[in-house]
């Protein structure tokens, strides 16, 4: 199949938003899709329900708070990965990590510590699970 | 001289080999890497001492890696890897003949890699990073580590316990369970200093006591309580 040459690429097949290598935005970034970051970034990113990915280019100064991290770049600032943190190799990470799993691998660089949060009692609590499987919620008082 | 893959069998080597860049030699040489699993006298006490406790802070000096962060976080600890012999390096300049006396670079290491409040860890994992170190720059280490670790805590450590030998085998410490090591040897760094026991004692004299646990290979490992 012939490609579209007047097309220009998308950075991500599943059509998440991005920030380019050429761009720099200083302030707080809110994002209800996944967002990927190839540029520079200061201030805070808030991702709560998706999927947060720093590429080889992105610097990124910011407290990050996200459902999943995948890094190939740089952070400074403390990251908060509800679901899991993926460093990958040659990335650098300067700070304090929260997640619920940590994927390092050799040849990463990271300085800050490590703290391993369980979600078994935010699962339990959150009906996200029953809404998915398309189960209605339903509270029952037990006497 | 034996080639690494005789001398890996005598040390019990899983076999496993492969080829990696040298963290010090060269960097960059081309370098084998040879893998050994260890039962850890050292180890099995480190974590029998903070048994049945959650929620602590463990500092570990051989660099962020998957097995050891795992381990611990399983545990319900926190972990804190710095990769010290990187940092070493990077401070102090890779080469064998690196000066380790001047103060601002002390200071500047020191700020770089221990720059915490008091009581902030509750153990310490060096590894074998001590050895690789002068004096100036290791009692002023070991002097911040104390500042830093809570009383009763405790530091594991291990020596080289060949007294002759001028280099020291560079291993990646990787915690397999609470008993048993996988070693990772990249290449060899000079040894700064070689310690007996007595040598030992004496090193950390400031600490409330120093156990000694003696094996069959050239490694000495030694628990230190804060």
């Amino acid at each position: 199949m012939a490609t579209n040459p007047f097309k220009a690429p998308e950075p991500d097949a599943r059509g998440s938003a991005s920030i380019g290598k050429a761009v720099k935005i200083n302030g707080q970034i809110f994002s209800k899709e996944d967002l990927y970051v190839d540029g520079d970034v200061e201030g805070t990113i808030e991702l709560a329900e998706n999927k947060l990915t720093i590429g080889p280019s992105g610097r990124v100064q910011a407290g990050i708070k996200a459902r999943e991290v995948v890094v190939l770049g740089q952070i400074q600032g403390n990251v908060e990965a509800m679901d899991k943190l993926d460093i990958r190799k040659d990335a650098k990470l300067v700070g304090d990590i929260k997640t619920a799993r940590i994927i390092i691998e050799d040849g990463a660089y990271f300085k800050g510590s490590i703290d391993i949060v369980k979600l078994d009692a935010k699962k339990a609590a959150a009906p996200a699970a029953a809404s998915a499987s398309g189960t209605p919620v339903v509270a029952e008082a037990k006497r | 001289m034996l080639p690494d893959r005789l001398k890996s069998i005598f040390r019990g080597s899983s076999g496993a080999q492969e080829e990696s860049s040298s963290p010090f030699k060269g960097k960059g040489a081309s370098v084998k890497e040879i893998v050994t699993t260890r039962q850890s006298r050292g180890l099995e006490q480190f974590f029998g001492d903070i048994r049945d406790q959650s929620g602590l802070s463990i500092l570990d000096m051989g660099g962020a890696c998957q097995d050891n962060i795992n381990f611990i976080t399983s545990l319900g600890h926190r972990i804190t890897p710095r990769s010290i012999l990187q940092s070493l390096d990077e401070t102090f300049g890779g080469v064998a003949e690196a000066d380790q006396s001047n103060a601002h670079q002390i200071e500047s290491f020191l700020k770089n890699n221990l720059d915490y409040l008091p009581d902030t860890f509750d153990g310490v994992l060096l590894w074998d990073t001590l050895q690789f170190m002068t004096p100036p720059l290791l009692n002023a280490v070991l002097e911040r580590l104390h500042f830093i670790t809570r009383p009763k805590s405790c530091l594991l450590v291990y020596f080289s316990s060949e007294e002759r030998a001028k280099e020291s085998p560079v291993y990646s410490f990787r915690i397999e369970n609470k008993t048993t090591l996988k070693l990772i040897q990249r290449g060899a760094r000079p040894t700064a200093q070689v310690f007996n026991n007595r040598g030992l004692e004496k090193l950390f004299a400031r600490f409330e006591s120093v156990k000694f646990f003696l094996t069959r290979e050239s490694l000495r490992e030694v628990i230190v309580r804060r």
